[in-house]
C-alpha cells in the first residue's frame, strides 16, 4: 500500500488535468451563459468564435515570434492575446449588426436566433478554415514545466511523478483572475448591474436609464474575450485544429446547462463538473488502485470505465440526466 | 400631454383595442375604468411602447411616438407600471430603485474601470434619493431584501417608487392598488396628489377601486371593449348610463330598473 503515490498519480492525471480543462471549459460556459442571459438564446457559433480569436491570436503570436518578441517563460500566446480579443470583438459586433440586429427588431423568437447562429457559426467556421487551414497548429512556447516529473521525484523520492506543465498554469491563473474581474464588473459597475437587470427583467429593463443597444454591445465584447481566452488556453494546453473548437461546443454547452444557464456562477461550476467527469470516466485508474490495495487484490485490467474516443458522450449523458431532472441546473438558471 | 387617436391593437382577430381615441391632459390625474378585459392595460402597453398597435397613432406633446420603443419614451420622461409587478429580481430594492436614472458616467468600461471617484459620487446621490424614496413609501425596512423576496404589496410600492426616482413628465399606473392594504392605498393616493401638485407629474391612472378614484382623479374615462364609452368627471361617469350597461350587463341592469320601479 502506498498512499502517497497514488495521490502523487491521482493528481498527476485526473486532478490536474481535470482543474485545466475545467477552467477552459467553464470560460467557455460563461460566455455561452452570458449571451444566453441577456440576448436570450443559445448561441451556437461560440465555439467558432472561440477558434476565431485563437486563430487571430496565433498569426499575432507567430509575428511577435518572427520580429523577436518573446515574454520569457511565459507563452508568447499571452501577449498577442489582446489582439486576439480586439478581432474577435470586432467580428462579432458586425456579426450582430449585420445579421443578430435585425432579428432583436423584429423580436424573433429564441429558436430563430439559435438556427441564425448556426448559420453564424459556418460562416466563421469557413473563415477560420480557409484563413488557416483545417490543421493541427502548435504554437505554445515559454517553460515548458513548472514542475517536471523528474525533478519531482527526485525532490521526493518518490516513484510517481508529479508534472505541471506551463501552460497548465497559466490556464488555471488566468481563469482565476478572468473570472475574479467578470464577477467584479457584473456585481459592482453599473454596467454590469445594467446587464443583470436585463436578465432578470428585460421589459423592466427598458423602463430605466438604460442603453439597451450599449448592454447589448458590452455582452458581445465580454463574450468574445471569453470565448478567445478560453479559445487561447486550450490551444496552449493541447493544440489548435478548427474542428476541435468545433467539438467543444458540446461539453461547453453541456457545462453551461448543467450549471444552469444564464447563471455565471453555474457556467463555472458546471465546467468543472464536466471537466471532472470526462477525465475520471475515461482514465485508466489501474494505477491508483494498485498503490491503494494490497498486491494479492491488484486489478488484472485498465479499469478504464471508458475509451477516451467516448469522452464526448459523457457531456452527452450529462446533459441528459440533467435536463431529465433537473431542468433547471445546479444555479437554476436564468439570474445573476 | 398624449393624445391617442383611433388605436386598435389586435391579437388574432380578437380587438383588445378597438379604435380609441382620448386625450389625457398636461397636469391631470386621469383615471382609466372599465370591466375586466375592457383593454385598459392593452391601451398602456401600446402608448408605452411595449406592444406595437394595429393602428392609429399616439402623440406626446404634439409629436407622434406610435411605436417608439419603452427606453426612447423613458427618455422623454413616460414612465409606467405594470399590472403584475415587474422586479430584478436577483437585486435588492434599493438596487431595483437606483436601477432607474441614467447614470452616464458610470456606463462607459473606462470610467467603470478608470473614472471611479465621479463614479462613486454620482452612485451616492442616487443612493441617497432612493432611501429617500423608501422613506416615503414607509418601506425602508426592506431596502436591503432581494426584491425577488418582497411580497406581491410591497413590489407594487417598489415599483412606484421606481416612477419617482427620476423627474416624469407623464407617469402610466396600472393597478397600484391591488393588493395594497387600505392604510397604504391612502398613502399611495396621497403620494400621487403630492406628486402631481408639487412636481408637476401628469398621471393616468388604471383602478377599480371607486372610492380612489372619486379621492384623485378629474377627469375620469370608462373603457369598454375595447372602446372608450365615457369620459368626465367621476360622477358623470359613474351615472352614465352606458357605463353602467358595461358593468353590469343590459340585463341585469334592466332587472334593477324593474325592482326599483316595482319598489
Ligand atoms: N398578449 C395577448 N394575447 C391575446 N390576447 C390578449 C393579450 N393581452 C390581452 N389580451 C386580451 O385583450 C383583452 C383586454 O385585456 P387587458 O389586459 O387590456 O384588459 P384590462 O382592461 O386591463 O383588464 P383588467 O381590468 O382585468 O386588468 C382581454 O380579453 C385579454 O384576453
Ligand atoms: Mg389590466
Amino acid at each position: 500500500m502506498d498512499i502517497l503515490n497514488a495521490l502523487v498519480a491521482f493528481l498527476n492525471f485526473v486532478f490536474i488535468p481535470g482543474l485545466t480543462y475545467g477552467a477552459q471549459l467553464a470560460l467557455g460556459a460563461l460566455g455561452v451563459t452570458l449571451i444566453y442571459g441577456i440576448l436570450r438564446f443559445s448561441n451556437f457559433a461560440h465555439g467558432d468564435t472561440m477558434a476565431f480569436g485563437t486563430m487571430v491570436t496565433i498569426l499575432v503570436t507567430w509575428w511577435f515570434q518572427s520580429i523577436g518578441i518573446t515574454a520569457g517563460i511565459l507563452p508568447t500566446a499571452l501577449l498577442a492575446l489582446p489582439f486576439g480579443i480586439a478581432a474577435t470583438a470586432a467580428l462579432v459586433l458586425a456579426t450582430d449588426k449585420a445579421v443578430y440586429q435585425f432579428y432583436r427588431r423584429q423580436k424573433a423568437s429564441p429558436t430563430i436566433l439559435v438556427i441564425v447562429s448556426m448559420g453564424v457559426m459556418f460562416v466563421m467556421n469557413g473563415i477560420v478554415r480557409l484563413i488557416i487551414g483545417v490543421d493541427d497548429q502548435n504554437f505554445a512556447d515559454g517553460g515548458r514545466f513548472l514542475i517536471s516529473a523528474g525533478e519531482f521525484k527526485s525532490a521526493t523520492g518518490l516513484a510517481e511523478g508529479l508534472a505541471i506543465k506551463g501552460t497548465q498554469a497559466v490556464t488555471v491563473i488566468t481563469a482565476f483572475v478572468v473570472v475574479a474581474a467578470l464577477f467584479w464588473f457584473l456585481q459592482k459597475t453599473r454596467t454590469g448591474k445594467s446587464m443583470r437587470a436585463f436578465s432578470d427583467n428585460e421589459d423592466l429593463a427598458l423602463l430605466s436609464g438604460i442603453n439597451p443597444d450599449r448592454v447589448v454591445q458590452v455582452t458581445w465584447i465580454l463574450a468574445a474575450a471569453l470565448a478567445t481566452i478560453a479559445g487561447v488556453l486550450y490551444g496552449l494546453d493541447k493544440s489548435f485544429r478548427p474542428f476541435t473548437y468545433f467539438q467543444l461546443l458540446l461539453p461547453i454547452f453541456a457545462a453551461a446547462i448543467v450549471g444552469g444557464l444564464g447563471s455565471p456562477l453555474g457556467a463555472i461550476a458546471g465546467g468543472f463538473v464536466i471537466a471532472f467527469s470526462e477525465v475520471v470516466l475515461t482514465y485508466a485508474w489501474k494505477k491508483v488502485v494498485t498503490y491503494v490495495l494490497p498486491e494479492s487484490l491488484a486489478p488484472d485490467g485498465l479499469l478504464q470505465l471508458m475509451a477516451t474516443d467516448y469522452k464526448f458522450a459523457v457531456s452527452f449523458a450529462i446533459l441528459i440526466l440533467v435536463l431529465l431532472f433537473m431542468p433547471t441546473g445546479l444555479f437554476k438558471g436564468k439570474s445573476f | 400631454m398624449i393624445r391617442v387617436e383611433n388605436l386598435h391593437r389586435h391579437f388574432g382577430g380578437f380587438r383588445a383595442v378597438d379604435g380609441a381615441t382620448l386625450e389625457i391632459r398636461k397636469g391631470s390625474i386621469t383615471g382609466l375604468i372599465g370591466p375586466n378585459g375592457a383593454g385598459k392595460s392593452t391601451l398602456f402597453n401600446v402608448i408605452a411602447g411595449r406592444l406595437p398597435p394595429t393602428s392609429g397613432r399616439v402623440v406626446m406633446d404634439g409629436e407622434d411616438v406610435t411605436g417608439l420603443p419603452p427606453h426612447e419614451l423613458f427618455a422623454k420622461g413616460l414612465l409606467r407600471t405594470f399590472q403584475i409587478a415587474h422586479e430584478f429580481g436577483s437585486m435588492t430594492v434599493r438596487e431595483n430603485l437606483m436601477m432607474v436614472p441614467a447614470m452616464q458616467s458610470g456606463e462607459t468600461l473606462w470610467n467603470a474601470w478608470f473614472n471611479r471617484g465621479r463614479v462613486a459620487r454620482e452612485e451616492a446621490a442616487i443612493r441617497a434619493k432612493a432611501d429617500e424614496v423608501l422613506e416615503f413609501l414607509t418601506i425602508s425596512h426592506i431596502a436591503d431584501l432581494k426584491a425577488g423576496q418582497i411580497s406581491g404589496g410591497q413590489k407594487k410600492l417598489v415599483e412606484l417608487g421606481r416612477t419617482m426616482m427620476v423627474d416624469a413628465k407623464i407617469v402610466f399606473l396600472d393597478e397600484v392598488g391591488a393588493g395594497v392594504n387600505r392604510t397604504l392605498l391612502n398613502t399611495i393616493g396621497d403620494a400621487i396628489l403630492r406628486l402631481n401638485k408639487e412636481r408637476g407629474y401628469t398621471f393616468c391612472v388604471i383602478e377599480h377601486d371607486m372610492d380612489f378614484i372619486a379621492r384623485i382623479c378629474d377627469p375620469v374615462i370608462c373603457m369598454a371593449e375595447g372602446k372608450v364609452l365615457a369620459q368626465g368627471t367621476v360622477d358623470e361617469v359613474k351615472n352614465d348610463e352606458r357605463v353602467i350597461e358595461a358593468y353590469l350587463g343590459t340585463g341585469l341592469k334592466n332587472k334593477i330598473k324593474e325592482e326599483a320601479a316595482h319598489g
